[in-house]
């Protein structure tokens, strides 16, 4: 005779008076595949916890922005934010999709080439561009996005000693009307430093200006934002028109578009509240249409999108390790993955989901990783089915910056496997070994003899 | 030994708790109501018809796809939560 499926068994004191905003609670669906492969064979052969990611995925998300974006205006160009994730098969699969790159180290700029990106089509952002690295990406007609005045007069001082011209951009900060403002990059709009910056450029025989940056923020839900930062980057560069008959080939609006994740202490779902790319594109391009921009020199339009392009690629998936009850009775679940590869559960309320099904039943629970430390919160407070030790949950929307931020912090990091648009699985990084990590220091001699 | 020790314990259960065939739990000692997951309910209704834990254990290991030694762990832990929301009457 089968055996029935053994839940634990839990009693819940019944609050009346507080019920959710959303009405009923809400059944957290189990997710047991994905593309069609099924998790929990994945984990029992790349081993637990496993970050997943779904090219199918990146490549529909890809075509969608581009589309929202294409549609509305007739020359647009995406560059792959190299620091949001820059995993050789993620960048690969944007670049196979059109994107150039966008690289804010020397790091990623060699990345970037060792990708095979033409060093033409990278664009150099950053306030930390090495000597080494400016000298690189003038050789190589790179795009240099500069930050501050004092790479301003190195890249002149650089371009004579090699005597070659140098193709330059400025990022310009500026008041959109949202709050923090981001003024620690690139030169100011409103106090006229950006516009001293293009001058000086001008007067420049060395430097040839082909565009225009900003980069507002991150995770932004204000779409009127963007608007406003596209109408500014118009201004000067019809101002530019005017005063130095100079046409830019280039509008970089940047990124900072938000994905579909929760917000800490968001009141409604990131699903509901993100914008789409539709919304994005319409008002980053009417405002552009709607400038003095001549049709006939219309610049094109560059969009650095990093979150909102590749967050739901990606899926972290483990196991239970232990469940114990807190000091007010609360429930804790210990799962294998902690802060060290989830970054961004300091950001994010993550969609946290069983792999097997469960029943109706839900606990208000604490997940906490893995780590000897009381850091390591992946959610606070969630009313979560009644995982035991032993069964697998997955982690969604986790394919932004969680690959580049994560930490080699008491434990080592787990694989990363693709599956490909035909269902097949690779390995697209491999765990992290103690070699891998001793590798890396040198013991001096006299440390060599220990005696006990 | 330790089995006998913890049915003494199961024994105090307080006795005037309402409890329903849908899992429902009113304790009219404090007002306070609660809900059982199936498990939890079946295992309130052992206890009070008098079942000592090899007993339980039999019972649901039979019933169940669990073991005895992590069914003992889950029982332990329901049973300490009984305790925390005071629905264990000690003094009995």
């Amino acid at each position: 005779m089968t055996k029935l499926a053994f839940e634990r068994p839990i009693i819940q004191r019944i609050n009346a008076g507080l019920p959710s905003k959303y009405g009923l609670p809400r059944h957290i669906e189990p997710l047991s595949h994905i593309e069609g492969v099924s998790i929990r064979e994945l984990l029992s052969r790349y081993g637990s916890p496993l970050f997943i990611l779904s090219e199918s995925t990146i490549r529909r998300t890809y075509r969608d922005a581009h589309r929202a974006f294409s549609t509305r205006y007739p020359n647009v160009q995406f560059a792959w934010s190299y620091k949001t994730n820059y995993l050789n098969a993620v960048c690969r699969t944007f670049h196979q999709e059109g994107s150039w790159a966008e690289v804010v180290s020397g790091f990623e700029y060699d990345k970037a080439i060792a990708n095979g990106v033409p060093p033409e089509y990278i664009l150099f952002n950053g306030p930390d561009k090495t000597r080494d690295d400016l000298q690189k990406a003038i050789k190589n007609q790179s795009f240099i996005h500069i930050d501050h005045f004092d790479e301003l007069y190195e890249i002149i001082a650089l371009t004579k000693e090699l005597n070659q011209k140098a193709r330059v951009a400025i990022r310009v900060n500026m008041d959109t009307g949202i709050y923090p403002q981001w003024d620690r990059f690139g030169f100011n709009y409103e106090n006229g430093e950006a516009w001293d910056a293009l001058n000086r450029i001008m007067a420049s025989t060395q430097l040839e200006l082909v565009g225009l940056h900003t980069h507002i923020g991150t995770y932004m839900m204000s779409t009127e934002a963007y608007k406003t930062a596209a109408a500014k980057l118009a201004a000067l560069a019809v101002g530019l028109e005017r005063k130095h008959k100079h046409h830019i080939r280039y509008i970089d609006i940047g990124g900072g578009f938000a994905s579909r994740n929760t917000l800490r202490g968001a009141y409604y779902p990131g699903t509901d509240t993100a914008p789409s790319f539709d919304d994005f594109a319409e008002a980053i391009t009417s405002a552009l249409m709607s400038s003095e921009l001549k049709p006939e020199t219309l610049p094109m339009l560059i969009l650095e999108t990093g979150r909102a392009l590749i967050d739901d690629a990606g899926y972290l998936t483990g196991t239970v390790l232990a469940n114990k009850r807190l000091a007010d009775g609360r429930r804790a679940t210990i799962i294998d993955a902690g802060v060290n590869l989830l970054f961004t559960s300091f950001w994010y309320d993550h969609d946290i989901r069983p792999v097997e099904a469960t029943s109706e039943q839900t606990e208000d629970t604490t997940i906490y990783g893995p780590l000897c430390m009381n850091i390591d919160v992946i959610r606070g407070s969630i009313l979560f089915p009644l995982l035991k030790k032993g069964d697998h949950f997955v982690i969604k929307r986790v394919g932004a910056y969680n690959n580049t931020q994560w930490l080699q912090f008491i434990t080592l990091r787990p694989k990363v496997v693709m599956i490909d648009t035909q269902g097949q699985v690779h390995v697209v990084r491999k765990e992290e070994k103690l070699e891998t990590i001793n590798a890396q220091e040198v013991v001096p001699v006299h440390l060599d003899k220990i005696e006990w | 030994m330790k089995a006998q020790q913890l049915n003494e314990e199961i024994m105090k259960i307080k006795k005037n708790l309402a409890i329903s065939d849908t899992g429902f739990v009113f304790d009219p000692s404090t007002g306070d109501s609660y809900t059982l997951n199936p498990v939890g309910l079946e295992l309130i209704q052992l206890i009070k018809s008098g079942q000592d834990l090899p007993a339980i254990t039999t019972h649901i290991t039979g019933k169940y796809d669990v073991d005895a030694i992590a069914f003992e762990r889950y029982y332990l832990d329901f049973i300490a939560t009984l305790r925390q929301m005071h629905l264990i009457d000690d003094n009995a």
